[in-house]
Formats: structure tokens, C-alpha cells, sequence
């Protein structure tokens, strides 16, 4: 070893393993379309199997969540604040964990939607999965902005990646209008306990897109620092 | 004079070893940037390395030697006793000499250059005198290690700038790439030849006027400009390869200017390191030669300069590839054009300091530049930790050189004196 070792000044980067973890929560909520189409469908043991996928591709974006926190000791000088990386990390997680959460309570009490319902919320789910795969568009370009030192062009680029994710976060909240609409309609023909709880359910399926803003939001401080 | 080639083979053998050591240890750092950022291969480095270091030593060495071997000192004082010079001259090379064996075995951060300057300084006055110290001269040289990180941050912070500014904010960045970096070629040529033409090459027997030195440096930019722009031209633009990081072609061609930037980063760092080994060789060789005349008038015979080039290549070459390859795989989030900013930053004012006679720590140098890039956001995470540990460390090897040469310095005066 030198007497002076300047490989010691370069700390590990947080860019790629916050990449990394994103993609993982992507995979996580994109489970979550087999899950509620086999659960709607009735199919409880295929859901089952699904549900067991998304429960592990949590934990392994826990795991990586909290290796990614361990690397941030303090005094660690960076391009974007530590507090605003560790929020956009909090937030990538809670749409693994909200996955796991509506997969859980569907799966516990065999919720089961009136059939006229099926297409409209396989549409939602998709539509927040779109919603979560353009806030990883975004989280991509973090080392590209790293390289142009968050000035110019790049910038841009990343308003317009965050302008598309606003865009479909509202298209999601159109079609959870819709239906909650539709439940509304249909809820005196049903147990009132189970029409409880799909609404929460709905409600949970919105809350994947939102938490998908607010990572697109978070990033978006990041550029103004 | 009583000992006297038993003085010049002591210091022969101290002068060799330190300069052994600054090419085994401290080239590591000037060159990890380059193999950091894979613009070179570890062999491409040691190559490089070997040649520039030993270019620089020799051509530019002789400003920075000249101020550790009597700048530092008012040797007016010793006229009666040229023996005490030479006794702390031992001293000083094996005080920080030993020095630094121990912090590097206890991986303190510290610098030869410090070292060496402590150990003088330590010496002089308690052994000689406190007149015996030019403290001005010296407050200067302290006062350089304040600002050459500085300086070095700031020019790092402009050059990145004006990269993400004409290149990584063009329309077309590849091609704005290929248009641009041949000018920052130009600009690593043309600083390095100026800067080591200006303080002189009359020891391989070449004098210049100001204005043909600005010609030669002219003409040595388009030298490695048109040699830079024949690497560049024979770069193929792959479309695949920016898939997942749209900047991968650009840095290619940053690839073959970092070449550049990291020779010019050997050559400044031979320039100036060269002197913390051969420096009290020059000392000492000059007293013994004169016939124990301390008042030095004499200009240093050129071969302690080839004899300090020689020991920093034989480090070099015999440990430093581990040292570098260690370094430099530790370095990975640094990207050619980041790399070049930096390096570039710290070649030029280390050459800059080498031809003002200041003896300035290389590395302290590169910390600062990489520190400039990281202003400019361009580094995705710096450890500033690191930043508070050489900061102590350098003020612990000051009084630690001091005290172990003032000990080695009665040690010589009984064994000879």
C-alpha cells in the first residue's frame, strides 16, 4: 500500500445499487398481474404461487434496500443530497411493499371481485405497473445526470421522463373513479365485509402509482439541487 | 575532506532508496486515476509511467532538487562546519525514510514530500540554528500545499465544465467528442512543454529564448494533437454500446486523451517527487565535491537527477505494478472524462509548482482536483473522511520527520563528527 492511498476518496457509488433495487421492485409489482388475474379468476392455488413470488422478490429488494443503507456512512460528499436518495429509496420499496400487501390481504380473505369487474381492474393494475416502469425509466438516467453533472440536455430529459410518469399516474386515477364506480353500483348485491375490504383493495392499487410519482417526484428535487 | 566518499555512497544509497520508494508507492496515485477509469491497462500504465516519470525527473527535476538542498537553509551560517550539512542531509533522508516505512505499515495517510521538508526544516533548526532556517522560504512552501489542491480544484472544476458544457450537452455528443478532445490534447502538450522549457533545459544543453519556447510548446501541442487525433479517427462508433449508459462511445475518446493526461500527470509527478530523494544526494555530493565549500555557487552535476530518474523506474517497475493495479481497481466509479479532468487539473499545477522550485505533494494535489469534479457534481460519491485524515496526517509528519532527522542528526555528528 502507498503511504497515501487515493482510492480511498472514491466511496462506493449509490447509483447503480439504487438501479439495482428498483429493478427488483419492477419484477415485484410486475408479479402482481398474473396474482390478481388468477386471483380474479378464482384460480386460489395458481394465485397462491404467484403471491409466493411476489412475497420473495420483496424480501430480496428489502435485502438490497438495506445493503444500499449501509453504504451511505455520513460524510459521504455527493452529487444529490443523502436525504433525497434515501427518500427515493423509501419510496421505490414501498411499491414492493404495498405489492406484497395487496397480494396478501387478496389472498387471505379469497377476495373474489363480481366478475363484471375483471377487465376494468386487471386495467388498473397494469396501468400502475406502467406507472412503477416509467419511475424506473427515470431512476435509469441518475448516472447519465451523474456524468453531465445534472446540467443541459439531460435534465430535460429527465422533466419529460417525469412528465410522462404524472401523465399516467392520472390516467390511474381516472380508471380507479371508474372503478370504484362500478363496485358502488354492484355493492348492495354483495356481503358488506367483503365490499370493505375491495375497496381497500382498490384503494392499495391506486397507492402503486402515487408512491410511483413520488419517486419521480423525489428525483426531481435531486435535479434542482 | 575527511569521509567524504563515505558521505556521497551513504547518500547515494539513502538518495536510491527514497527515490525506489516515491516509484514503487507514490507513482501509484498519479497513475490510478487512468487505470481507474480503464482508459489504460496496468501495463500501458507502467510503460507510460516509466518513461514520463524518468522525462520528468531529468528535464524538470532540478527547480524543485534546488530548493530542497539549499533553499530551505541559510548555510551562511555553516561555513566553518560543511560536515554538519551533510550529517543532517543523512539525517533527513533516512528520518523520512523511516518515517515512511512506519505509516505506511500503519496506513497513515502521508506524503514523502512532507516528510522531507520536516525532516530538513527539523535539522536546521534545532541542530544548527533557528536563524539557520529560512522561514520564509519555507512559509512559502507551506503556504503551496494550502493552495495547490485549491488551485488544482478550481482548474479541475473548469475543465469538467466546459467538458459537460461542448461535449456531454452537444446535440450530438460522439461527434462533438471527436471535434473537441484534440484541442484538450493540445492543451496537455503545449502546458507541459512550456512549463519545462521555461525553467530551462541547459543541463541537456538546450537554451530558449521566451518566444522559441512558446514556438516549441506550440509545436510539440500539434505534435500530440495530430498524434491524438490518428487514435481518435481509428475509433469506431458502436451503437449497442450506449444502450445502457448513452455516454460509453464519448468516454472512448476520452479514452486516448486520458493516455495523454496521464503521461503529462508522470511527467509533472517526476518533476517534482524526484526532489525529495536526490535533493539532499545534490547537498551533499556539492559540499564533498567543493571541498567542503558550503556556500554552493555550483550547479548540480546532471547525473543525481539521472540517478533519482533511475531509482523512481526501478521502484516502479520492480513493486509499483501491484501498488498501481491495487490503487487503481479500487477506483471505479471515476469515468475517462471525469478522470482526465481531474488529472489534467493536478499535471498542470504540479508542473507549474516544479517550475517555481516548490515542493508540493503530488497526491494532496490529485485529492484536490478529484474534489473539484465532485463540486461540479460530476463524481457520484466522494469519501471525505479521507479528506479530514490526510489533512491530521500531514500535520503529524511534520513534527514526526523533524523529530526522528534531529535524532539521526546527532547520531551521524557522533559516529563522523
Amino acid at each position: 500500500m502507498s503511504p497515501i492511498d487515493i482510492s480511498n476518496l472514491f466511496g462506493s457509488s449509490p447509483v447503480s445499487p439504487l438501479q439495482a433495487h428498483m429493478a427488483k421492485v419492477q419484477a415485484c409489482i410486475e408479479a402482481l398481474v398474473p396474482f390478481v388475474e388468477a386471483a380474479l379468476e378464482g384460480k386460489w392455488s395458481k394465485a397462491e404461487k404467484a403471491q409466493a413470488k411476489i412475497v420473495k422478490l420483496e424480501n430480496e429488494a428489502d435485502d438490497l434496500k438495506k445493503a444500499l443503507r449501509l453504504n451511505l456512512p455520513t460524510g459521504l460528499f455527493m452529487p444529490v443530497s443523502r436525504r433525497d436518495l434515501l427518500e427515493v429509496l423509501t419510496m421505490q420499496d414501498r411499491i414492493a411493499n404495498k405489492s406484497k400487501d395487496i397480494s396478501g390481504l387478496m389472498l387471505g380473505r379469497k377476495i373474489e371481485f363480481p366478475a363484471a369487474m375483471n377487465k376494468k381492474i386487471v386495467e388498473f393494475v397494469k396501468r400502475c405497473v406502467d406507472a412503477s416502469a416509467q419511475a424506473e425509466v427515470a431512476i435509469n438516467e441518475l448516472d447519465e445526470l451523474v456524468a453531465t453533472g445534472f446540467r443541459g440536455k439531460e435534465i430535460k430529459l429527465v422533466a419529460s421522463m417525469i412528465k410522462k410518469l404524472n401523465k399516467i399516474e392520472s390516467d390511474t386515477d381516472k380508471i380507479q373513479v371508474k372503478v370504484r364506480e362500478m363496485l358502488f353500483k354492484l355493492e348492495k348485491d354483495l356481503p358488506p365485509i367483503d365490499v370493505m375490504f375491495m375497496y381497500k383493495v382498490i384503494d392499495w392499487i391506486g397507492d402503486l402509482a402515487d408512491i410511483a410519482q413520488r419517486v419521480g417526484s423525489r428525483l426531481e428535487l435531486m435535479l434542482a439541487k | 575532506m575527511e569521509f567524504g566518499t563515505t558521505f556521497i555512497i551513504l547518500a547515494c544509497v539513502f538518495g536510491l532508496f527514497m527515490a525506489w520508494g516515491v516509484g514503487a508507492n507514490d507513482v501509484a496515485n498519479a497513475m490510478a486515476t487512468s487505470v481507474g477509469s480503464k482508459a489504460l491497462t496496468i501495463k500501458q500504465a507502467i510503460f507510460i509511467a516509466a518513461i514520463f516519470e524518468f522525462l520528468g525527473a531529468y528535464l524538470a527535476g532540478g527547480q524543485v532538487t534546488a530548493t530542497i538542498r539549499k533553499g530551505m537553509m541559510d548555510t551562511s551560517l555553516l561555513a566553518g562546519n560543511p560536515d554538519l550539512l551533510i550529517f543532517g542531509m543523512l539525517a533527513s533522508l533516512l528520518a523520512a525514510g523511516i518515517w515512511l516505512l512506519v505509516a505506511t505499515r500503519a496506513g497513515w495517510p502521508v506524503s514523502t514530500t512532507h516528510s522531507i521538508v520536516g525532516a530538513i526544516v527539523g535539522f536546521a533548526a534545532v541542530g544548527i540554528g533557528i536563524d539557520a532556517v529560512k522561514w520564509g522560504k519555507v512559509g512559502t512552501i507551506a503556504m503551496s500545499w494550502v493552495i495547490s489542491p485549491a488551485l488544482a480544484g478550481v482548474v479541475a472544476y473548469a475543465l469538467f465544465r466546459s467538458v459537460q458544457r461542448l461535449i456531454f450537452d452537444a446535440k450530438k455528443p460522439f461527434q462533438a467528442s471527436k471535434k473537441y478532445v484534440p484541442y484538450y490534447i493540445f492543451l496537455v502538450g503545449f502546458i507541459i512543454a512550456l512549463v519545462t522549457m521555461f525553467k530551462g533545459l541547459k543541463h541537456v544543453g538546450l537554451e530558449l529564448s521566451i518566444y522559441e519556447s512558446y514556438g516549441v510548446a506550440i509545436g510539440f501541442g500539434f505534435v500530440s494533437m495530430f498524434v491524438g487525433k490518428h487514435f481518435i479517427n481509428k475509433l469506431k462508433f458502436d451503437p449497442d454500446a450506449d444502450h445502457d449508459y448513452h455516454f460509453t462511445n464519448v468516454e472512448k475518446v476520452f479514452g486516448v486523451l486520458m493516455m495523454f493526461t496521464a503521461s503529462a500527470m508522470a511527467f509533472a509527478h517526476g518533476s517534482n517527487d524526484v526532489a525529495n530523494a536526490v535533493g539532499p544526494l545534490a547537498a551533499v555530493v556539492s559540499i564533498v565535491e567543493s571541498g567542503g565549500q558550503v556556500a554552493q555557487k555550483s550547479a548540480m552535476a546532471p547525473w543525481i537527477l539521472l540517478l533519482g530518474g533511475v531509482g523512481i523506474v526501478a521502484g516502479l517497475i520492480m513493486y509499483g505494478k501491484k501498488v498501481i493495479a491495487t490503487v487503481g481497481s479500487n477506483i471505479t466509479e471515476l469515468t475517462p472524462s471525469r478522470g482526465f479532468a481531474a488529472t489534467l487539473a493536478a499535471a498542470t499545477t504540479v508542473v507549474i509548482a516544479s517550475g517555481t522550485g516548490l515542493p508540493i505533494s503530488t497526491t494532496h494535489t490529485l485529492v484536490g482536483a478529484v474534489l473539484g469534479v465532485g463540486m461540479a457534481r460530476g463524481i457520484a460519491a466522494l469519501n471525505m473522511n479521507i479528506v479530514r485524515t490526510i489533512f491530521m496526517s500531514w500535520i503529524i509528519t511534520l513534527p514526526a520527520g523533524a523529530i526522528l532527522s534531529i535524532a539521526f542528526f546527532f547520531m551521524f555528528k557522533g559516529m563522523f563528527g
